[in-house]
């Protein structure tokens, strides 16, 4: 089986056999990550940018080390300003880079729709490496991975996604994947961060979070961008006492629910450090397997077969 | 010189007229209209137009353009707007004041009406700022600006939030016979939103714009028009509950008008799921629900007027990520052959077509027009209602291509539009 996609934009695009097949993908590039030399020549000569607009650590470095793992050549590009009247405008920017011939390019972006507008536009593949408060398909995917590995299924799993639901594309990515493959998804989080008919798509809502985790087997925290979004509630102390993650709140999930975060966290405001860092807690898992699942797309997108 | 427009269906609901008819046109005025009329008795020369199959209405009138000079010449000039104006079948046109400088004082009000003189294609009705630089904090010289050519006030673009500016401006309007028309969106509401809130702008992780954001400003406007017992004209209307809310002022007496765009009746949020920046306005583009509701106003009255809100904008603005992309899409040339689909879906008679595309907007803005009787000026809007085309974006005479409709098969379209008598556009 082969991706019918030229590019990866969203989770909404993808169907269940081919989220099967990434994730069936990832598992069989896992194994490279952890040998003595690791490289395998499968994208020998092929050309993968990083095109980043917003700062990024893990996502880039993770795309990078993937692209490295399997021999292709990555170029990081990071304009930390995605300012509308400095300087070069998207298209032109993504139309020169296409002059350079690569064959992938991910794409990151404060704006929504950033990464569609340019895979309109080029002969090469575009991965979204996150726009706005749209979609992060690789972090929905190697969560994915992560809980697939741990559970053995998706189907039938009940998740809490918690946290700023509305400026989340981790939230929406997986909103649209895990519901697609079985789970049963409930988002929590204060109203005010609950964005406007998100039930139409398919998931429990709720701004109760003993609620929202009773049960779950998977418990999964958001980034709080309180830097961004202010409005949305009056301050961290708040915020923490209602909504972390601690110790009595993960007492209500089951007894071997997982604990996920897309991270950066922050400690002590949407989740506990002892959670954190608590056997529960796969979140550095999910990073490691983030190189596995990038790997699958790289390797897919460029016309790779199972 | 005189014209004699033959055989063509006249339909003038300002004198309840229907039906086949000559219409003489003589001096630049309406000389007579009548069965089989002689144009040849006299020794002036008579030029015979054969108009069978056509319909012959009042000259339309587009009471909400964006005409972007002074200042985004590069968008549309006066000259472009008004050769778009006349290839759309409008013989005359109100422009916004959101210019550069805005039309907030005689000297641009005076520009616009030399340059539209100039032009001399269509008749250009200047629309000045309700406040200086449409800031909304201090009442431009309404007196001035009357005397200037102003014919309304309005700081399009934005609402006048501050209520009792708005109350002072409509009380001041009024003493000066003006009308006040107001963009209603409460702008703590909207602020950052680039569509209209729902499962689409979730979907898309865009911002949104709820509908009350409209609805609450027209509540307030529709407020002040009762309080003050003045009109207020609310501009193009988009969601359900300010249609509604319209409707109940109209049913208790409140002197407020309003009018929709072509493309709230004819476009829904579902267009954007591609994040394809044509589709993005503003207000914005609602749920099927609002567009039926704005037909449903259009209908039965509450919505008084179809008009463009042509609104002119380059690559420069459009072909960028959507958040960034500038709100509008131009209209003239698309907005008769969208409403006649009213027409055809039996929501509109002709007849309550020629009202809100030409009467009303003539009334509401007290200018002449809307009107074939005897001795009016010769604005004249001559419509194949059977003649089926594309809109083709490429070849508008606006000078902006900021079209969402192209591509678009329609069906009615301005065949001649004829402005004190002379032909501004020919297409028969």
């Amino acid at each position: 089986m082969k991706l019918r996609h030229k590019d990866i934009l969203g989770m909404k695009e993808l169907s269940p056999e081919e989220i099967h097949l990434i994730l069936d993908t990832a598992d069989s590039f896992s194994e490279v990550s952890t040998r003595d030399i690791k490289k395998v020549p499968t994208l020998r000569g092929k050309t993968v940018i990083n095109l980043f607009y917003e700062a990024s650590t893990r996502t880039r470095t993770s795309f990078e080390i993937a692209a490295k793992r399997l021999s292709a050549d990555a170029v990081n590009i990071s304009t930390s300003t995605s300012s509308v009247v400095k300087g070069e405008t998207l298209i032109d920017t993504a139309k020169t880079l296409e002059a350079m011939n690569p064959d992938i390019v991910i794409i990151r972006h404060s704006a929504s729709g950033a990464p569609h507008l340019i895979a309109r536009l080029v002969r090469h593949s575009v991965i979204n490496g996150g726009d706005g408060f749209h979609e992060h398909p690789t972090q929905s995917l190697l969560d994915m991975l992560t809980i697939r590995r741990k559970k053995g299924t998706l189907k039938g799993l009940n998740v809490a996604i918690i946290g700023d639901i509305a400026h989340s594309r981790v939230a929406h990515s997986n909103i649209y994947g895990l519901t697609k493959m079985g789970c049963r998804v409930t988002v929590c989080g204060p109203a005010p961060m609950i964005p406007r008919d998100i039930e139409k798509l398919g998931v429990a809502v709720s701004s109760d979070m003993e609620e929202a985790v009773r049960n779950r087997d998977i418990v999964m925290m958001l980034r709080i961008q309180f830097e961004r979004h202010q409005a949305s509630f009056p301050s961290i102390r708040e915020y923490a006492k209602f909504y972390c993650l601690n110790r009595e709140r993960l007492e209500m999930a089951k007894p071997d629910a997982l604990v996920m975060h897309p991270g950066p966290i922050n400690r002590g405001t949407e989740i506990a450090p002892d959670i954190a860092d608590g056997v529960q807690s796969v979140i550095l898992e999910q990073v490691t397997n983030g190189i596995a699942v990038r790997m699958a797309l790289l390797y897919l997108l460029s016309g790779g077969s199972s | 010189m005189k014209r004699l427009l033959r055989g063509a269906r006249i339909i003038d609901p300002s004198q309840g007229l229907d039906g086949l008819l000559d219409l003489l046109i003589e001096d630049g005025r309406i000389g007579m209209i009548g069965e089989k009329l002689k144009g040849g008795q006299e020794a002036i020369p008579v030029e015979e137009w054969d108009l069978t199959g056509k319909i012959v209405v009042p000259g339309l009138i587009d009471m909400h353009t964006h005409l972007r000079e002074p200042g985004y010449e590069y968008k549309e000039t006066i000259r472009t707007g008004c050769a778009a104006a006349a290839a759309g079948g409008f013989t005359a046109i109100a422009a916004m004041a959101n210019t550069n400088p805005a039309n907030d004082n005689r000297s641009v009000t005076e520009f616009i009406l030399r340059k539209a003189r100039e032009a001399d294609i269509v008749r250009v009705y200047p629309v000045a700022a309700v406040s200086r630089g449409l800031e909304g904090r201090i009442l431009t010289e309404f007196g001035d600006l009357k005397e200037a050519g102003a014919v309304a006030f309005s700081d399009d673009g934005k609402w006048v939030a501050d209520s009792s500016l708005m109350r002072q401006a409509l009380e001041y309007a009024a003493s000066f016979g003006m009308p006040v028309i107001s963009h209603c969106e409460d702008p703590y509401l909207t602020a950052g939103g680039s569509m209209n809130e729902g499962r689409m702008s979730t979907e898309l992780g865009l911002r949104g714009i709820p509908p009350i954001s409209e609805e609450i400003a027209v509540r307030r406007d529709i407020a002040l028009a009762a309080y003050t017992g003045l009109p207020v004209h609310i501009a193009h209307v988009s969601a359900e509950g300010s249609v509604q809310a319209i409707r109940e002022a109209k049913k208790a007496g409140v002197p407020v008008t309003a009018e929709t765009a072509p493309h709230y009746f004819s476009l829904t949020e579902d267009f954007l799921a591609e994040y394809e920046t044509a589709y993005k306005v503003n207000p914005p583009l609602r749920s099927a629900k609002d567009a039926e509701a704005v037909k449903g106003g259009l209908a039965d009255g509450t919505i008084d007027v179809i008009a463009s809100d042509h609104a002119p904008h380059s690559s420069i603005e459009k072909d960028v990520e959507f958040e960034y992309a500038a709100c509008g899409m131009v209209g003239l040339e698309t907005s008769l052959g969208l409403s006649m689909k009213l027409v055809k879906d039996r929501i509109l008679s002709l007849g309550q077509l020629v009202e809100k595309m030409s009467i009303n907007p003539a009334r509401i803005l007290r200018i002449p027009g809307g009107t074939l009787k005897t001795g009016a000026g010769a604005d004249i809007t001559v419509i194949d209602p059977g003649h089926c085309w594309k809109v083709r974006a490429d070849a508008f005479r606006s000078r902006s291509r900021n079209s969402p409709f192209d591509g678009w098969a329609l069906e009615g379209k301005a065949r001649m539009t004829i402005v004190g008598g002379e032909i501004r556009h020919d297409e028969t």
